[in-house]
Formats: C-alpha cells, sequence, structure tokens
C-alpha cells in the first residue's frame, strides 16, 4: 500500500508500564490490579519495581472492580488493568454501581481492545467498549493514538480526579506522535491543519487518517485531522471550531459506529454546527480471527475507504 | 459483671426496638422499601453501631475508623436508623427516605449519606470492596477491621463466591462478612429458589473461619464477634440465622415484606407489638 507512512510500530502495553513504573514511584498511594493478565499487560514489572502493590486477583474480574472500588474508598490510586472485553461489558454493573455511581478515583486501563487483537477472533475483539464506558455518568473514556501517548495518558489518568477508563491494543501501533507532543486530557490534538475537510479520529486510526490526509493533498483537499483521543469530557469546541472552519467531517475509530467517537462527534456536530458527517467504524457485527492491519481493511477502516469518505462528504456540502 | 453484661444486653435491645420503630415508619412513609430485610438484620446491625464499630459521627472520614458495608443495600433503612441514631445525621431526616432531594437514597449512596460506606443495590458487589478496603488498611499498617453484611439470596450470586476465594487468598484477617441468614429472598425460600445450605461448608472450603449463631441473640452476636476480631490468618464470616420481619408478627417469616412498605394499619399494629409511643 503507497499510503502506508514510514512509522515505527511500538507496543502500548510497554509504554503504559513504563508509565506505570515512573508513577509508582511519583504516587506512593497507587496500587495495580491485574486478572490473570500481568504479564501480557506488563504490569508484572511494577510488582516487581513495588513488591506488594501489585495485585492479581486472577479469572474474577467482578471482584477486581470491586477490589478496586475499596482501595479507591480507603484513598489509594488503584489501576485496574486486564483485557478490555473482561473490564468493560464483562463487568459493566460492578463498575456502573461500585465505581462510576459513587465517582471513585479509579482507573481502568485495557489491552486487546478492538479488532487489532487480531487471531484471537471475535470474543476477545471488544468493540463495544467505548459505547459502554461513555454512557456512565462520571466516567471519563481515553482512546490514545499509540506508544508515547499511551504513556502520556496514563500519566495524565493519575492526575484526573474521578473513575477513568482508557484502552489500548494487543498489537504494536505505528508511533506517530513524539514524546514532547503536548497531551491534554479533554482536549483534542490537532496533528495535522487543512480547510477542506476534517478527519476527526483516535487510537489506531490517527495513522490511517494521516497516510489519507497525504494522498488528499495529492488530488487538492486538505484534510485537518483531529486526535480525539479523549472521548469524553468531549472536546466540543475543537469539534465545532471543524465543522464552522472545514465543513465536513469523518470520524474514524477501531470500534462499533454505535455510540462511540463517531457517534459523539456527530451528536455535538449536529447540534453546535451541522454539517455533512460521515463515520468509519464496524458496522454492528462482530469481528473474526485474522490479521489486525488486514481486518481493519476489511471491516471498512483502511485509508482508502478514509479518502472516498472525504471526497464523499466533501461533495455533500452545501454549494 | 453479669450483671453488667445483662444491663448491656437490655440497652441494645431496646435500641433495636427503636431501629424496628424507624424502619416501620420510613418505610411506611415512603410507602415502599424493604421492611422485611432490616428487621431481620436490626439486632446484627444494633451490635456492630452500638457496641463493636470504631466510629466518629463527628468525623465520618476519620481515616482510622472501622468501615461497615451494607452490602445487601436493600436494608438500608436499618442502617440509617442505626446512623442517626448513632448522631450522623438528625433522625427527623429518617422519614425523607424514598424521597426526591433526600440523602437517604432507596439504596445505600457512597458520599450522599454521612456514614455510609459503599454504593450497594445489585446484590454481591459489597464483600469485593471490602477486600479492597482491607488491602488498603494493610498496606498502610492500619488496625482497623472492615465489616460487611450480606443478605443470605445474595450468596446466590458469582462475585460473592470470586470475593470469598480472594479474601482467603490474602488470608483478610481483618475483614469480617456477616450474612444475614433470614432464610427468604424477594421471591420466595432461598431453598427453595437456589438451594445455598449447606452454606457453612461452602465458606469454609472456600478458606474461612466461620462461626453460626442466632442473629437475634445478642449473647451469642457479641461472642460471635469476638471469635471472629481474635481469628488470625483468615477471614470470618458470621451465618446469623435470622427471622425475616422479626420483631413484627404479622411480618414474620413472610416472603410479601421483602420489598413491601406496612400500610396505616399495619404500622400501628406493629408499632403496638413493638411497644413505645403511639404514632
Amino acid at each position: 500500500m503507497i499510503l502506508r507512512g514510514p512509522w515505527k510500530a511500538e507496543s502500548q502495553r510497554a509504554y503504559f508500564a513504563k508509565a506505570l513504573i515512573e508513577l509508582g514511584r511519583e504516587r506512593p498511594d497507587l496500587v495495580v490490579i491485574g486478572a490473570d493478565t500481568t504479564h501480557s499487560l506488563k504490569t508484572a514489572d511494577f510488582g516487581k519495581e513495588y513488591p506488594g502493590r501489585l495485585y492479581n486477583l486472577g479469572i474474577a474480574e467482578q471482584n477486581m472492580m470491586g477490589v478496586a472500588a475499596g482501595f479507591a474508598a480507603a484513598g489509594k490510586l488503584p489501576f485496574a488493568c486486564t483485557y478490555s472485553v473482561f473490564g468493560t461489558a464483562h463487568v459493566y454493573n460492578i463498575i456502573r454501581q461500585s465505581i462510576a455511581y459513587p465517582k471513585l478515583n479509579v482507573k481502568i486501563c485495557c489491552s486487546h481492545a478492538g479488532l487489532t487483537v487480531g487471531a484471537d477472533g471475535a470474543t476477545h475483539q471488544m468493540n463495544e467498549d467505548i459505547t459502554l464506558m461513555r454512557a456512565l455518568p462520571n466516567m471519563a473514556v481515553v482512546v490514545p493514538a499509540d506508544g508515547p501517548e499511551t504513556y502520556k495518558a496514563a500519566k495524565a489518568a493519575a492526575t484526573h480526579a474521578g473513575p477513568l477508563y482508557m484502552r489500548f491494543s494487543r498489537m504494536d501501533f505505528p508511533t506517530v506522535t513524539e514524546a514532547h507532543d503536548p497531551f491534554v486530557l479533554g482536549q483534542a490534538s490537532l496533528v495535522r491543519e487543512g480547510s477542506d475537510v476534517t478527519i476527526v479520529a483516535n487510537g489506531i486510526m490517527v495513522s490511517r487518517a494521516l497516510q489519507a490526509a497525504e494522498a488528499l493533498a495529492k488530488s487538492g483537499l486538505e484534510a485537518r485531522v483531529l486526535n480525539l483521543h479523549t472521548v469524553k469530557p468531549l472536546d466540543a469546541a475543537a469539534l465545532e471550531a471543524a465543522a464552522r472552519e472545514t465543513g465536513a467531517i469523518v470520524a474514524a475509530e477501531e470500534h462499533t459506529i454505535m455510540g462511540g467517537l463517531g457517534s459523539a462527534v456527530a451528536e455535538a456536530v449536529s447540534e453546535l454546527y451541522p454539517v455533512p458527517v460521515a463515520r468509519l467504524g464496524v458496522r454492528d457485527r462482530f469481528g473474526e480471527s485474522g490479521e489486525g492491519e488486514k481486518l481493519l481493511d476489511k471491516y471498512g477502516l483502511s485509508a482508502v475507504q478514509l479518502i472516498k469518505a472525504a471526497h464523499d462528504v466533501v461533495a455533500r456540502k452545501a454549494k | 459483671m453479669e450483671a453488667a453484661e445483662a444491663e448491656r444486653i437490655r440497652t441494645l435491645e431496646e435500641t433495636a426496638r427503636l431501629l424496628r420503630r424507624h424502619v416501620l415508619e420510613m418505610t411506611h412513609a415512603a410507602d415502599s422499601g424493604h421492611a422485611g430485610g432490616s428487621l431481620s438484620a436490626a439486632d446484627l446491625i444494633t451490635a456492630l453501631y452500638f457496641h463493636e464499630l470504631r466510629i466518629d459521627p463527628k468525623r465520618p472520614q476519620w481515616e482510622d475508623r472501622d468501615r461497615f458495608i451494607l452490602s445487601k443495600g436493600h436494608a438500608c433503612p436499618v442502617l440509617y436508623a442505626a446512623l442517626a441514631e448513632r448522631g450522623f445525621f438528625p433522625t427527623e431526616e429518617l422519614l425523607t427516605l424514598r424521597q426526591i432531594g433526600s440523602r437517604l437514597q432507596g439504596h445505600p449512596e457512597l458520599g450522599t449519606t454521612p456514614g455510609v460506606e459503599a454504593c450497594a443495590g445489585a446484590e454481591g458487589q459489597g464483600l469485593s470492596v471490602g477486600i479492597g478496603m482491607a488491602l488498603a488498611a494493610r498496606l498502610d499498617h492500619k488496625p482497623h477491621r472492615i465489616w460487611v453484611m450480606l443478605g443470605d439470596g445474595e450468596n446466590d450470586s458469582g462475585q460473592v463466591w470470586e470475593a470469598a476465594m480472594c479474601a482467603a487468598h490474602y488470608k483478610l484477617d481483618n475483614l469480617i462478612a456477616v450474612v444475614d441468614r433470614n432464610g427468604i429472598q424477594q421471591e420466595g425460600r432461598t431453598e427453595e429458589i437456589m438451594r445455598l445450605e449447606p452454606l457453612s461448608e461452602k465458606w469454609k472450603a472456600f478458606g474461612w473461619h466461620v462461626i453460626e449463631i442466632n442473629g437475634h441473640d445478642f449473647g451469642q452476636i457479641l461472642e460471635a464477634f469476638s471469635e471472629a476480631k481474635a481469628t488470625k490468618g483468615r477471614p470470618t464470616v458470621i451465618i446469623a440465622k435470622t427471622i425475616k420481619g422479626k420483631g413484627v408478627s404479622f411480618m414474620e417469616g413472610v416472603v410479601k415484606f421483602h420489598g413491601t412498605a406496612p400500610t396505616d394499619e399495619e404500622l400501628a399494629r406493629a408499632l403496638k407489638e413493638l411497644g413505645g409511643p403511639a404514632p
């Protein structure tokens, strides 16, 4: 694929583990909880560094979320870390009642989100987590684009007051951000300037949005690319500005189109400054086994499909 | 000494009678709420709040306080009554139960009601929260204890057993569970809906020290508390056999009063039976 960028692929989990270890030093109140997933998420490294502050509670995620709530109620800063299907859907009402309702300071950090779980297939490809977590009052939702941003998001999560959900991938993601790039929870990052159309993306779709934008530039369309790493609280101002200044929006996410980033964008834009919007995401279906990048392409999330969607929304602009 | 002990128990019985009166008046005023499971737990709650727990109503957030989690959150009328009588908030507020704007929500809400330590309502969650608190206390070398009351029907829930396994794994002897074994859940007798027995053996198999008592006998209750506190290296569960609706003859053992408030006439009869001034 000629559109593929020159980025190196890196593990978000490795960056996450690095952030946790640094946080462990800065925050003696921080504890990490895992569910037979501590080596996979590399939280075991935290346990080696800080014996007694890592709790591997086995394949018992309901209990895990309750324990996290208890730690937070006792003044600790618990990071509950597992795979996204187990850390959200499997335990939704535990999170709802024991964490979100009392607004406890629990950070739910989940790997293995989305289609890029790959070969493990649909049971593990959690494409509905953002919808679920976004619907919970008090819950912040963060989807970092790559390794460095995962590191920054973990650091920011520790200073955020209240429950927060953060999802990242099993697959190495192209590193599109740099260590010195600013990261502010709740503020979309402008990663490419443009005035003809805006592509709003998060997670791995930021890299694909950038690829698409380069191709669009060659055909005369300058696409703005917004990295909406925080789906909640939503940066409505950045979306309204994008609608006003570029007149058309494409939203792209490695997630169902129902209730995630695309929905959040469409909800905000339709209320604040209606312009044509196209949403790219998994279209109301389960995934399947396969290689991550190829699954993204098959499920409608290729740069080519982004380019087509951008042309479509531009064509729909009011003349 | 024996006279002092008898006097202590007599005082606790009087307090329990007062809490039961509150429960009936509160659920009657709200025209909803769970009277039966509040009455079955009334003696245990009384023993906890008026004898056992190291708490300070003037400092609800005191770091070293004992924690009590009512995992069977639907019995919150009796918890609210205890908290009010202990001075966490005015007793006049009790009659606002379940009203719009009230601090006394239909199920316990952490952060809203002074003295409430966890949100509860969906069954099965409180023991896990207690484990988090107990692990935190251990990390900080704090001597306070975490008490969690479960309903018996709640033992149907898988999360309870996840938590039971976990607490034993971590040898949490600062965590004490109390099961209000009143034998009735929302739709009928526990043994008919989902058999729990042999319940003690289940908890034992999960690694807990088990004490079985009559949950309406203050002598047994206080003795069980002492034994639980003296047990080291594993968590303790007190399985307290109780009577749903205890204290009001026409409510005792009646499934309907799991989630039904007394009518005007039932309230008058109940208060008369319990003794004390007419409403």
